[in-house]
């Protein structure tokens, strides 16, 4: 199906199923219940688990098949950020242009970079990228506010032309980010006894794009462009020794990868009209970095779930408080729960970060292939106790 | 890719028995049933604190965070009800808002706009919350006012100081309690005049950021109107832990005034560093060289530890102020944590409690009512005197406190002493006063 | 001329601080092939080992003071450090006020413990695992030691005050009869580094040792092969390395409070410096980290900023960037050394 062979055809269908089911799946508990602090099936979060799936998925065509690892990567998606939220402001509220335009403008300043930071390879690579992209974000912090808004990020105001829409509405509101008339932020919501779930306009435009984006990863991974960037990650010396150039490919891959992190920035933009410069910062790079690694570099599945990972972390563990460990534990005796919720304590609410630190440790030091190889290992580990094959543990070919 | 069809197949089966539909499906867009966005509907309310519990503001946050949670005892009837006592309003009894019992939840803005706006959406998207609070900075503040406008609920901000978040980027439904930039200014000129004369030459080094700038042109324009000299105005990098190099010039530049436009980490920095160059020992025009750092913070000063000693500054708010307000106030936080409150402490418990009371008088949890309830409204006993919210700009007006470091502190809490209490005519302002122009309120959007 | 020696002077200091830090983070490179991201959290620990010992000396019984009152009107408990009450005020009082000094002491031993633990516990298992693994693990081990900081200090900056003799200012222009006056800590900490830099190069250069681990790092297999356990070496230098890092954050605590971020702040600067320098170069982490001190210190000079607005945000940068582009393998880089 779609030139693809059987494995990748059910892959993509199983990706499919996933996002378009997500509203059910990121929504296990009921509304009410204590358990309901895990639920991530709210419309902002699973936007952003699709768009920074897309921002990874990019990401793996540069860093997964050529082996070259940038850290400025957070540059494109900022850079794609500002443009489309440009857009909103002069044009109109439609997200079509805006994402077109970000994944253009992305594209151009990736080449621009590319071009110059290709000259050289390994960590000398890395720093020219990480240096571009932390200018990037000094300057749009600083000497480029009046294009950046700097330190508040660019925001719509109700004095914006937007020539081709309304500065404001009837009612005196900003207008909202639409497609053809289609409110982003609208929401269907589904009630099924105790559970809610909600369908959100943005999140399924943002999953079809993702579907897409991850279509067209899937067909460079497998065509012959692909080969060559591999063929670059295995030794590139060996590839120039043949006569053959290789840096019209490594800035073909750095450029599309590129495009791909302005798309997601447009898609951001487009979910939620505002553009902040820290968005660039490299600790933004680094978190792509660490997405990818994290489910798996060089998979295709891996650095949507490093995304997924990394973003249920941030918003879902910061969120809990002592409050709502006392309510969790209320069942225990009451020097008990003040023991567990003690323990409990330094991880989670404002120490999330120690728990997103300790699970980085622990999944690359036991899984050196990521999230990717955990699921293998779970694979097999169960078909070898379900037809006790001797051959079906051994297999562990990465899912690509 | 075996279990495929085992999980499509069950996908689908949810998918069927979701389809089947067992309630009401609700449609959430512009033309709904319901009144306002999250109108509570059972017997509890929710408030969405958002405060920075990661990144340099973080001990900051914490403070914040301790001040809602009293702040929500004191509205459920518990504790000693602090400043519920001592508010010029008594509609508040005690019994939650509305007798609504009050609910939290929190969220980590990380001092980042972005970060905070995903915070404040899963606060309103999946927690319900009727109102969003909270912030360290004027970066996050005006973002997430500018999030709560669009999706229909009230934000009561935190601790922002810069002239913009009631000025060009007001909204209808943000509202200001801290105060901001040009009321340090006209709160320091006439302090800094009789201290220091009206023959200075200023030397600016201001966080080269928005707050940073909005800060520096209210306190050179103040400072000017004495007949100071401003020689020079350099912007430090927001990122910069070393300010020496941007120290060094200002020892021959002639100037015999410093003013830090610096906040938190980057005023420990660079006052740190100019004590270290001797600044304060040095004579220059036959008078003696001084440092004013406009916005002071007491956590924050703590880091300078010694160099703040005899350097003034403003603050919304002190724990040493007399009046019954404060008292109250600092009673039950230090009875409850054990340490006074700081000014963010403050200005969020007040915030809480003047949303609060606006519900409790519009009788409503709608935006609009709320909106309509505080935009005018004259209020006192919450430690800062007679207070307007001003109805044109969502900003409170009231007296602004001048303070210095102090010489011999009794404690480690004892950092600063109030030198000065301007009075709230000194530091108004008309709302089209060019340091805020250019922005426009809107009007008020429920959301729903 | 006057500022522009004030403006090298400057730069030089700030420049020692990022040299201490850019040597380690070589030292660790160039014997164990490790990139190291939890080198800035070293040097975060490293300031906290001076904040410990402020804290230990100052550990204090409280009396009951029915005299004064505290914020909430109760009796305000007087604290008395015990160093105060065991030597008496005036060399208890001073034996605080040293603190910082004397955790340079305090921090070797731990500092060496911590790089021993680390390389023993962690790193080791990483030496064949990719580049990429190693920052991933690294980058995870800084978060959790800085968290674990933040959990026990807070994340407000903390005072650590330099000994009231070295706190005051000194004029270096005196001799050549101009005015220069420089912070003496400053100064102190400028020659501080030279003495470690110099104190690491000649143990390197002209010690049994030395030689052995400089051959490893050329060369490791036939080292091995010669029937000398150069891993064991490796494990010693990753300790030193850490030393250097925690010293230097000892040393920086007077200049600017510590807090638990500060490792984070000079990560990336850091490895700016060792790409400029060249991967695996110790002189050229040294080199790199001076001149880009200095550079740094010129590109905030009004006289320049208005020249070029906002060239102090990018400076670091825009050198690393011409350097790269114009010498491949930085100022003294290696060939073949993390190029693919």
């Amino acid at each position: 199906m779609f030139g693809l062979d059987k494995k990748d055809t059910s892959l993509l269908i199983i990706v499919a199923c996933l996002t378009l089911f997500a509203p059910f799946i990121l929504n296990p508990f009921p509304t009410g219940s204590a358990m309901a602090q895990f639920n991530a099936g709210y419309p902002d979060l699973m936007q952003r688990f699709v768009i920074f799936g897309i921002f990874a998925i990019g990401f793996n065509i540069l860093f997964g098949l050529t082996g070259y690892l940038s850290f400025g990567h957070a540059a494109f998606l900022g850079a794609g950020s500002y443009s489309a939220v440009w857009m909103f402001k002069l044009i109109g509220m439609n997200v079509i242009p805006a994402i077109v335009l970000s994944v253009i403008v992305a594209g151009l300043f990736a080449l621009l970079i590319g071009f110059i930071s290709l000259r050289r390879s390994g960590i000398y690579f890395s720093i020219l990228t990480l240096a571009f992209a932390q200018m990037s974000f000094n300057l749009a912090y600083s000497v480029l506010t009046p294009v950046t808004n700097g330190e508040t990020g660019l925001q719509l105001t109700l004095e914006d032309p937007r020539i081709l829409g309304v500065s404001a509405t009837a009612d005196g509101s900003i207008p909202v980010t639409n497609l053809f008339g289609l409110e982003m932020r609208s929401t269907f919501e589904l009630a099924v006894g105790p559970w809610a779930f909600q369908f959100n306009a943005g999140y399924y435009l943002c999953a079809l794009i993702m579907l897409a984006a991850f279509y067209l990863a899937i067909r460079i991974f497998r065509s012959p462009f692909g080969m060559m960037l591999r063929a670059v990650k295995s030794n590139q010396q060996r590839m120039n020794y043949t006569g053959l150039n290789t840096r019209p490919y490594t800035l073909a891959a750095f450029v599309i990868s590129g495009m791909y992190a302005g798309l997601a920035g447009g898609l951001m933009a487009s979910m939620d009209p505002l553009a902040g410069a820290e968005r660039m910062q490299w600790t933004a790079s680094g978190e792509v970095v660490l997405m990818t690694i994290l489910g798996g570099a060089g998979t295709l599945i891996g650095p949507v779930l490093g995304a997924g990972f990394i973003k249920y972390f941030e918003n879902i563990f910061s969120k809990i408080n002592d409050n709502v460990l006392h309510t969790w534990f209320s069942f225990l005796p009451d020097g008990m729960e003040d023991a567990v919720v003690f323990i409990i304590h330094p991880f989670i609410g404002k120490g999330w970060h120690l728990t997103l630190g300790i699970l980085f440790m622990l999944v690359v030091i036991f899984l050196p292939g990521g999230l990717v190889e955990g699921g293998q290992r779970i694979k097999g580990w169960l078909r070898g106790r379900k037809a006790k094959d001797s051959n079906a543990s051994g297999e562990t070919n990465p899912a690509e | 890719m075996s279990e495929f069809d085992v999980s499509r197949r069950r996908v689908l089966k949810t998918g069927a028995i979701a389809g089947a539909g067992v309630a009401l499906p609700t449609i959430f867009t512009a033309s709904s049933a319901a009144a306002f966005t999250n109108e509570p509907t059972g017997g509890t309310v929710t408030l969405g604190f958002n405060v920075p519990q990661t990144g340099p503001y973080a001990d900051e946050g914490a403070d914040e965070l301790r001040a809602y949670e009293l702040a929500v005892e004191h509205l459920n009837g518990g504790g000693d009800g602090g400043m519920m006592n001592t508010f010029s309003s008594k509609a508040l009894q005690g019994n939650g808002i509305l007798g609504k019992k009050v609910e939290y939840v929190t969220g980590d803005t990380q001092t980042k706009s972005d970060a905070a706006r995903a915070s404040a959406k899963s606060m309103i998207e999946k927690d319900g919350a009727v109102m969003i609070t909270g912030g360290s900075s004027s970066g996050v503040a005006i973002a997430v006012q500018g999030l709560c406008q669009e999706a229909g609920v009230i934000f009561m901000a935190g601790l922002t100081h810069s002239n913009d978040t009631t000025g060009k980027d007001k909204k209808a439904n943000g509202f200001r309690h801290f105060f901001n930039g040009y009321m340090s200014g006209a709160a320091l000129a006439p302090v800094l005049k009789n201290l220091y004369g009206t023959d200075r030459v200023a030397y600016h080094l201001t966080a080269d950021y928005t707050w940073g700038w909005t800060q520096e042109e209210s306190i050179a324009a103040a400072t000017e109107a004495l007949g100071w000299q401003t020689v020079n105005k350099v912007r430090t990098p927001l990122a910069a832990t070393d300010f020496s190099s941007y120290i060094a010039p200002v020892l021959n530049s002639g100037a015999d005034v410093l003013v830090l436009n610096h906040y938190g980490g980057n005023m420990v920095n660079s006052l740190t560093n100019a004590v270290q160059f001797g600044l304060r020992e040095k004579v220059v025009n036959g008078k003696n060289f001084e440092i004013v750092v406009p916005l002071y913070s007491r956590l924050m000063a703590k880091g300078a530890g010694e160099n703040v000693k005899g350097i003034h500054g403003s603050t919304n708010w002190h724990w040493t102020l007399q009046d019954e307000g404060s008292m109250a106030f600092v009673k039950s936080f230090g009875t409850k944590y054990g340490f006074p409150p700081s000014q963010a402490a403050h200005t969020c418990y007040v915030q809480t409690l003047l949303y609060a009371d606006a519900v409790e008088r519009a009788g409503s949890f709608n935006p609009c009512a709320v909106v309509e309830a505080l935009e005018g409204f004259e209020f006192d006993g919450m430690g800062n005197g007679p207070t307007l919210y001003r109805a044109e700009d969502h900003q409170c007006f009231k007296d602004v406190l001048v303070v210095r470091g102090k010489e011999n502190p009794t404690s480690e809490f004892d950092l600063l002493e109030v030198v000065e209490v301007t009075p709230r005519a000194q530091v108004e302002y008309a709302p089209d006063h060019p340091m805020f122009a250019g922005g426009n309120l809107g009007s008020c959007n429920p959301g729903a | 001329m006057d500022a522009i020696l004030l403006q090298i002077l400057n730069g030089l200091d700030k420049g020692s601080a990022y040299a201490l830090i850019a040597l380690g983070l070589t030292l660790i490179f160039g014997t164990l092939g490790v990139v190291n991201f939890a080198h800035g959290a070293l040097f975060m620990i490293g300031a906290f080992c001076a904040v410990t010992l402020q804290r230990i000396l100052n550990l204090s019984f409280e009396l009951v003071d029915e005299s004064q009152k505290d914020f909430l009107g109760n009796p305000l408990k007087v604290k008395t450090p015990y160093v105060e009450a065991w030597f008496g005020p005036d060399i208890g009082g001073s034996i605080i006020d040293w603190a910082v000094p004397l955790a340079i002491l305090f921090a070797i031993p731990i500092m060496i413990g911590v790089g021993y633990v680390m390389e023993r516990g962690l790193i080791k298992h990483f030496y064949k695992r990719p580049h990429a693994d190693q920052i991933l693990v690294t980058f995870g081990l800084a978060i959790v030691l800085q968290e674990v900081v933040k959990y026990f200090y807070g994340a407000n900056p903390i005072q650590t005050p330099a000994p009231d003799a070295l706190n005051g200012v000194v004029n270096l222009g005196a001799a050549i009869g101009m005015d220069i006056v420089y912070p003496v800590w400053r100064v102190v900490y400028f020659f501080f580094a030279v003495l470690i830099i110099g104190g690491i190069f000649s143990f390197l250069q002209f010690t049994t040792f030395g030689m052995v681990v400089r051959a490893g790092m050329a060369d490791r297999e036939t080292v091995g092969l010669l029937g000398i356990n150069i891993d064991r070496r490796f494990t010693i230098m990753f300790g030193i390395a850490a030393a250097v890092a925690g010293l230097a954050g000892v040393m920086y605590t007077p200049i600017n409070s510590p807090n638990y971020h500060m490792g984070m702040d000079f990560l990336v600067l850091s490895f700016v410096v060792v790409v400029v320098g060249g991967m695996g170069s110790l002189p050229g982490a040294v080199l790199a980290g001076f001149l880009l001190g200095v550079l740094e210190s010129f590109a905030s000079m009004n006289e320049i900023k208005s020249l070029i607005p906002g060239i102090d945000q990018i400076i670091i940068y825009v050198v690393a960037i011409i350097i790269l582009l114009t010498r491949p393998r930085g100022l003294m880089g290696r060939k073949g050394v993390m190029e693919d």
